[in-house]
């Protein structure tokens, strides 16, 4: 009885220590999205590069792709940046972008600046299909699958590390 | 040279223009503008997240009240507006989310403390009282008790 009532603080100190443990690694900016294992928002956007051509999501059925949403205007974005590109190059999983809030000629530039891994990039100048997706954070990265359903979001910068566990086992498994 | 008065006058309304920054009006319409601000302070800013969207001057909240002022304008009631944020941005968009099996711990959560609480506090009452009663006093402890009560009996027989 004695013991126990000797112990007992250590022992809600120690329950507190694992509970603020566990907390340090939370990251409650990243907002579960709800469209996970959903029929990815519709969509009909102009092509930064070609005003002309409008690409639906209809359009993208049947494949397996990566949506990256970015801004000429967001820092981040130039951070994951290398990243998109070397995936590109390896080919590993067709990347489309989605132009969020920014001018044609200024997404141009900074494409041309540094380099552009994208297949198309959407032209979203209102914002509007960005809310549809509820993008809240520039970067955000959506896999979608071949029937077009949201699998996976990543929130802020694409990582090395994020697309190792994460991303490409998931592209794969949904390849095969 | 300004009279006392004015000057006072404008150091009085001073705190009026700090209000100023709070949310700026978008539209010349009131009615809709007051629908917006009481339903977006119902409303988290993801980016802000200690933040509504009515308090918030990023970039994001400024978004989502036009975009709320704009389903409101197409007709939607506030339920509605409030649906279509949370099927894009899920409930946490929401400073007073849903009860349901998800958030239940959410809710019940401080009731369950207060009833361990409550529970573990019956006890320990009850276990004291029953140390209280189970000791008899001593001889010695009695004889005390009754110098302490006085009336004389000093022996203890009182």
């Amino acid at each position: 009885m004695m013991k126990a009532r000797f112990f007992l603080p250590l022992l809600v100190f120690a329950v507190l220590v694992v509970f603020l443990y566990v907390g340090l690694s939370l990251k409650p900016s990243e907002v579960p999205s709800p469209l996970i294992g959903k029929a990815a928002p519709a969509f009909a956007l102009p092509a930064v590069h070609h005003p002309e051509q409008t690409i639906a999501r209809e359009d993208m059925l049947g494949q397996v792709w990566l949506l990256n949403v970015w801004a000429s205007w967001c820092v981040t974005c130039r951070q994951e940046h290398p990243l998109l590109v070397r995936m590109a190059r390896e080919k590993i999983v067709p990347i489309y972008g989605l132009n969020y809030k920014d001018t044609r000629a200024d997404a141009i530039d900074w494409l041309n600046a540094l380099g552009n891994p994208y297949i198309t990039s959407l032209f979203d100048e209102a914002g509007q299909v960005g809310i549809d997706f509820g993008v809240y954070g520039v970067p955000e990265t959506f896999v979608i699958d071949k029937r077009g359903v949201i699998r996976y979001k990543h929130i802020g910068a694409l990582t090395d590390s994020a697309l190792r566990e994460k991303i490409l086992p998931l592209v794969r498994e949904l390849n095969s | 040279m300004m009279p006392r008065y004015l000057l006072a006058l404008l150091i009085g309304v001073t705190p009026v223009l700090a209000f100023a920054g709070d949310a700026q009006p978008m539209i010349d319409d009131p009615v809709l503008e007051a629908r917006v601000m009481t339903l977006s302070s119902e409303l988290r800013c993801l980016v802000c997240q200690g933040q509504s969207l009515a308090e918030s001057h990023a970039d994001f909240a400024t978004d989502m009240r036009s975009k709320i002022q704009g389903l409101m304008r197409d007709g939607m009631s506030d339920e509605q507006v409030v649906d279509f944020l949370v099927a894009r941005y899920g409930d946490f968009i929401r400073f007073r989310p849903p009860l349901k099996a998800t958030t239940a711990l959410l809710w019940l959560g401080p009731l369950l403390l207060f009833v361990i609480a409550a529970g573990l506090l019956v006890v320990s009452f009850r276990r004291r009282r029953q140390r209280a009663a189970a000791a008899p006093l001593s001889d010695v402890e009695r004889r005390r008790l009754g110098a302490l009560l006085g009336d004389g009996a000093e022996d203890g027989k009182a």
